[in-house]
């Protein structure tokens, strides 16, 4: 298997993708190039249809691209089957979704554990410890028996990047993380990606409407119509 | 979570439980149906036993005659188309009837064997005069082809030189009584005079009013059949087997070998068809409980998309999703089984109580075999897992995109 050190996390080249086929085909992303070095925290800006969800469903191996190729820290994907997909989806790469979609019929420590469980076959131990220190570090400490449902929706969406964080991925994606939550719970949400990011040296794509907390990032992806328009980084943080 | 259980089976109580109402209902679905399945087979199987034992408790399983003779075309002078007219039977003896006996007791799933001399007769007591079947028997032998020592009212099965056993509605038609004498007359002229020693009720009218046994060697001497035998009854371990057995002692000794089977053919016919037509209505009970199941199971994968799409995002597979929908349809079947069989177990204890014989002794007995409940349960968790076959395989090709957006 490739090594992700001296490979980038992510990298796309000529990524297409369309929807239907003959009369109806529409062709919503035209060729992304993008790459992501282990450790960046970036925003996906853009208005509203420009395929930002279409672009992290192809990066998250949810959906295959029409074109272009797909290299997961190293790994090319274009030749791997469902089974494949799904993984390396589990083991390189954690999903935040903006409906956070926890599963209501278990605990948050239930949940948070579930990508072990999944991968593992059997529920043991360890996954309830190393689930249990997810939580505590996202604040829910009090919470760990708690349904799902039973949870404001700040503390639902940490639950799911304690989710997202369970298997070590490479790659965080978070699609709209903020998008359901009232300024203060954003920013602790926020505040919390970003000490992971910097804690784990975790790479994190964000696709957010607010512009002030894509200010916060490192980088800053804009895209429209189904291409990227700018890419500009923030901070001098990261070696040019 | 129990440490034990695979993932697969974690999901699967988990949604079932969350879904509370719906999984009851179709527990309760699947109960009422496996109920009836399990009632019905109990209920039929205890009636047929029954029947099949009342109808064989004075009949032998296989009787073995003299071969038939040949009929010959008369004369074809005497008649313009040639005619065929099955002879009248004289009484003949078996040949070499010993021999066939020694043979038999070495045949598989022979229970007895019990060689008789039997042929129609008159019995007279004083001005009463009927016409009987006359039976000779050795008593130990023929027991345990019908079971006649079970079957006495009065006295006792003895039929030494002299003694005769009869039927109640004989004994009733004679006005005879234990130790009263009768006067067996047969068409030869030969006579006998017997001292009635018991009396049975084999359950059945005609045979209680023209069954008179008496010992082998006085039959043999009326009858003209001295040192023969005008029949052979035989008992079988499986009565199932009589028709097979039959054709096979047939063939093999040239005699006419009738099983029960043959002799009450349309009383089996109508067991069959009684039996076909239940298993008819047991399939498409279990095909509606299995439409049920699988109507929840697809309204369940619908409600549940959201769920398969964050699980296949994090890493689960087509086939895991398949078998936790799978397990549901299974679980459910085998709690519904159960239910089911709880149910039917209460229904056949009313029925107990409340089918009763004028006497008040219970109908006929039936009980729940275990293996009943056992097939009910294995067949209705099958039933269940089929039944999820689509509905599950809809849930493993549920595109994850669609399914976390919707
Ligand atoms: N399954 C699909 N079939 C057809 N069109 C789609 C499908 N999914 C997304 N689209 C279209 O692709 C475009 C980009 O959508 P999306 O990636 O959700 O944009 P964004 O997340 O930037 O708002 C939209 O015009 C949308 O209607
Ligand atoms: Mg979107």
């Amino acid at each position: 298997m490739a090594d992700p050190v001296t490979h980038p996390v992510l990298q796309l080249s000529g990524i297409r993708k369309s929807y239907g086929s003959g009369e109806t085909e529409t062709e919503i992303l035209h060729g992304i190039d993008l790459r992501l070095e282990r450790g960046e925290f970036a925003a996906l800006i853009g208005p509203s249809g420009s395929g930002k969800s279409t672009l992290l469903n192809l990066i998250g191996l949810l959906d295959r691209p029409s074109g272009g190729q797909l290299f997961i820290d190293g790994q090319e994907t274009g030749q791997l089957d469902d089974t494949g997909l799904t993984r390396l989806r589990g083991q390189r790469i954690g999903f935040v979704f903006q409906h956070h979609h926890l599963i209501p019929a278990f605990t948050a420590l239930e949940n948070v554990a579930m990508p072990l469980l999944v991968a593992r076959g059997r529920p043991d131990a360890d996954m309830f410890a190393q689930a249990g220190r997810l939580l505590d570090q996202v604040g829910l400490a009090e919470r760990k028996q708690n349904l799902a449902n039973q949870l404001s929706g700040g503390q639902q969406q940490r639950v799911a990047i304690a989710r997202a964080l369970a298997m070590s991925p490479s790659l965080v994606l978070a699609d709209e993380p903020t998008g359901n939550l009232d300024t203060h719970s954003a920013d602790d949400v926020f505040a919390l990606l970003r000490e992971v990011n910097t804690r784990l040296n975790t790479t994190f794509l964000i696709v957010t409407h607010d512009r002030r907390l894509a200010a916060r990032c490192d980088r800053i992806i804009e895209m429209v119509d189904g291409d990227i328009v700018a890419d500009d980084r923030v901070h001098d943080k990261l070696p040019a | 979570m129990k440490s034990w259980m695979p993932f697969e089976w974690i999901a699967a109580i988990r949604f079932l439980r969350e879904g509370r109402m719906q999984s009851l209902l179709i527990i309760v679905g699947v109960g009422v149906g496996v109920a009836v399945i399990v009632f019905m087979s109990a209920l039929l199987s205890g009636l047929q036993a029954n029947l099949v034992k009342r109808t064989l408790s004075s009949q032998a399983h296989i009787v073995l005659l003299p071969p038939e003779e040949i009929a010959r075309p008369q004369s074809p002078a005497a008649g313009i188309a040639l005619r065929l007219q099955k002879q009248a039977q004289r009484l003949r003896s078996i040949d070499q009837w010993q021999q066939i006996q020694a043979r038999l007791e070495g045949l598989p799933n022979i229970a007895a064997i019990s060689p008789m001399a039997s042929g129609p007769a008159f019995v007279v007591r004083g001005d009463a005069n009927k016409a009987i079947t006359l039976l000779g028997i050795d008593p130990v032998r023929y027991s345990g082809v019908i079971a006649l020592p079970e079957r006495m009212v009065a006295g006792q099965l003895r039929v030494g030189a002299g003694e005769a056993v009869i039927g109640i509605e004989l004994a009733k038609d004679l006005g005879a009584d234990i130790g009263d004498k009768i006067r067996v007359t047969t068409a030869g002229d030969a006579t006998e005079t017997f001292t009635v020693t018991g009396l049975f009720d084999l359950g059945n009218k005609g045979v209680n009013a023209r069954n008179v046994y008496v010992s082998l060697r006085s039959a043999q001497s009326l009858l003209d059949l001295v040192g023969g035998v005008s029949s052979i009854d035989i008992s079988l371990h499986d009565i199932d087997e009589a028709e097979r057995l039959a054709s096979k002692i047939a063939a093999e000794t040239g005699l006419t070998a009738d099983s029960w089977i043959k002799t009450n053919a349309q009383f089996v016919t109508a067991l069959t068809s009684q039996r076909v037509s239940s298993n008819v209505i047991r399939f498409f009970i279990g095909l509606s409980v299995a439409f049920g199941i699988a109507s929840v199971l697809v309204v369940s994968v619908i409600q549940r998309a959201r769920e398969i799409g964050i699980l296949r995002a994090m890493g689960a597979s087509q086939g895991q999703m398949l078998r936790i929908f799978l397990l549901q349809g299974g679980i459910v079947g085998f709690f519904g089984s159960l239910l089911g069989s709880g149910l039917a177990w209460t229904f056949l204890m009313l029925w107990r109580l409340m089918a009763r014989n004028p006497d008040g002794t219970p109908m006929f007995i039936i009980g729940v075999d275990p293996w009943l409940v056992a097939i009910a349960a294995g067949g209705a968790s099958l039933v269940g897992i089929l039944a999820a076959l689509l509905p599950a395989r809809r849930a493993a090709r549920l595109d994850p995109v669609v399914a976390i957006r919707g």
